[in-house]
């Protein structure tokens, strides 16, 4: 579905990744771990064209995302969940559930989308008139996970969900993203927190500055010692 | 695009604007020309605020619209008095022209992510670059002295679109203007770009990511509301029948843009009208009571004619620390606060 392949990219004089290759096939969840500036964001940004490659090939289902600019990602089916959530702090939840659903093709199914996030969270609807900035960092993410399925997406960009969340609160939103997997996303998910994002992905790039050092089935990345001496403490 | 449909209170609400001058004309018939010339000035300048406002409400604050006021002023002016250009087709060529002064500076800003206290730079930069040039082309524009439209026949004509001597009709034309600015306001109010643009006010990233194109909604704004103040200057000078750099287009008059706007409220539709009513009213009101005040002028001496300036220079800073929303957005507020049960209920969604 989503196939990146030697990309390079960067800030100013500064290269962030260095010809990166990967690829999610449709139905997958896929994990990219690593360490605090090792690309991981930057890597989801090209993607979504947010910042643009430097080099390589980016394809989504054969569109080519290199020439696409980011206001028009999301009509190759493509939705991103930024780093710290991102929302629009003072529109109410059911505004920035609209926001999600600005495209044309997204927002003449906009009440039906509604109601599907609606029955997905709950909590969402019971909150719909309050500003999403007043929210619980819990909440937050769920409104951003369902702004993102506002488009009605096939690709979901996850970037680091549980930062800056209590624990209690990471355990609920990596519930969230199992159900968004059960409902047939594709999903593409960063983090730092590898021993819960192991037991979600079906596959896993460990990303070293701005390199993958290593990929393969989440369940095998999980018990190879490197991985667990480096990245989960144990 | 549905007819715009009216609540009662705004219907009598219109009606009783529309009725000013023949109030004026009852009860204040010895000044009668001196009132209705007020009452002509707030709503133009309302039209003007309001095109102002539809950019400053989306945290695009710029500090240079009176460059677009300006344009609007001087291209219809001089291609009447040179090329004899009737202002039918020299407005609307104004217009254009200041439309596309706003897209040429905005593009760059928009595209390079320049906002905030760079884009109130650049915009500052824009209207004394326009100063500059009408002073510049002093043969033409008559420099720092203004320059007047060359008036036709008895100074009333439908073709030279001149109506000054006539301050019923003026006030009209007037009124209809500022209609036009309230109906533009209520059009943007409802539509998807104003969403657009409050989302990507609030984070241009996370706006992007949902698929808006941020640029081109900036533009699209900007261009609207230079156009608007391109129109309100034209027809500013129309009516007042001299244009100056002073009173129509430099950097004072971008700055009491924003002080009206800033004191009315530029999150509600009347907020930049009741802007031009407090700023017109205590400009004369300072005007007067400074210029008739003996005391005043024995201690200050010509000093005292520049007090008027700084007390409004005072008051925008008392405005912006504690009454950030404006005078109609403060007052909404309080009358929110005021029956929050009611609210309450009517948010609450049915089970």
């Amino acid at each position: 579905m989503l196939e990146l392949s030697n990309v390079n990219a960067g800030y100013g004089a500064f290269q962030a990744l260095f010809g990166l290759s990967m690829r999610v096939e449709a139905g997958e969840a896929v994990a990219v771990i690593g360490a605090n500036g090792a690309g991981k964001t930057t890597l989801l940004r090209v993607i979504s064209g947010l910042v643009p490659a430097r080099g390589g090939e980016m394809t989504m289902e054969g569109r080519d995302l290199r020439l696409t600019p980011a206001h028009r990602i999301v009509e190759a089916g493509i939705a991103h969940v930024p780093e710290s959530r991102r929302l629009f702090p003072r529109l109410s939840v059911e505004d920035n559930l609209r926001m999600g659903a600005f495209v044309p093709a997204a927002r003449a199914k906009f009440a039906e989308r509604l109601e599907y996030v609606y029955a997905l969270f709950p909590r969402l609807k019971e909150r719909r008139q309050q500003l999403a900035g007043t929210m619980s960092g819990g909440e937050q993410q769920m409104c951003a996970i369902g702004r993102a399925l506002m488009s009605g997406p096939k690709l979901v960009l996850l970037d680091e969900p549980s930062m800056g969340l209590a624990p209690v609160i990471v355990a609920q939103v990596f519930d969230l993203v199992k159900r968004i997997r059960s409902e047939g996303y594709t999903v593409l998910i960063v983090e730092q927190n590898v021993a819960q994002v192991l037991k979600v992905a079906d596959r896993a790039y460990l990303l070293e500055v701005g390199r993958i050092k290593a990929s393969g089935r989440a369940g095998d990345l999980a018990a190879s010692d490197e991985i667990r001496k480096a990245y989960m403490g144990l | 695009m549905s007819a715009p449909r009216l609540s009662p209170a705004a219907l009598a609400g219109l009606l009783a604007v529309a009725l000013l001058p023949w109030a004026v004309r009852l009860f204040l018939g010895d000044s009668e020309k001196y009132y209705l010339h007020l009452l002509i000035q707030i709503l133009l300048w309302s039209f003007i605020y309001t095109g102002w406002s539809l950019m400053g409400r989306f945290g695009l604050t710029s500090l240079g619209h009176g460059a677009f006021s300006g344009i609007g002023a001087y291209v219809t002016v001089l291609l009447w008095n040179f090329a004899g250009v009737s202002p039918w087709l020299g407005i609307p060529v104004a217009v254009v022209a200041a439309t596309i002064v706003g897209v040429l500076v905005g593009y760059p800003c928009f595209r390079l992510r320049i906002a905030g206290h760079y884009f109130a730079l650049m915009t500052l930069a824009l209207t004394e670059f326009v100063r500059l040039c009408i002073v510049g082309l002093r043969d033409y524009t008559g420099g720092s002295l203004g320059t007047q439209p060359k008036r036709y026949g008895d100074g009333l004509s439908l073709y030279a679109m001149q109506f000054e001597p006539d301050r019923m009709l003026s006030f009209y034309v007037a009124f209809a203007l500022w209609l036009f600015g309230l109906y533009v306001w209520r059009h943007v109010d409802r539509s998807m770009d104003r969403y657009a643009l409050d989302a990507a006010s609030q984070d241009e990233d996370a706006a992007a990511s949902v698929g808006i194109d941020v640029t081109r909604e900036k533009l699209k704004i900007t261009a609207l509301s230079a156009a608007m103040c391109a129109l309100g200057g034209a027809v500013f000078g129309q009516y007042q029948m001299y244009i100056g750099p002073d009173t129509i287009a430099g950097l004072g008059t971008s700055l009491n843009i924003v002080f009206a706007v800033v004191a009315g409220g530029m999150w509600a539709m009347l907020g930049p009208t009741v802007g031009a009513v407090f700023t017109q009213l205590l400009s004369e009101g300072l005007r007067v009571v400074i210029q008739s005040s003996g005391i005043l002028k024995s201690v200050l001496g010509s000093a005292a004619l520049a007090l008027d300036s700084a007390i409004y220079g005072l008051l925008l800073v008392l405005f912006i620390i504690y009454m950030p929303k404006g005078i109609v957005g403060t007052l909404l507020e309080r009358r929110r606060q005021a029956r929050p049960a009611r609210v309450a209920r009517a948010e609450t969604p049915p089970a």
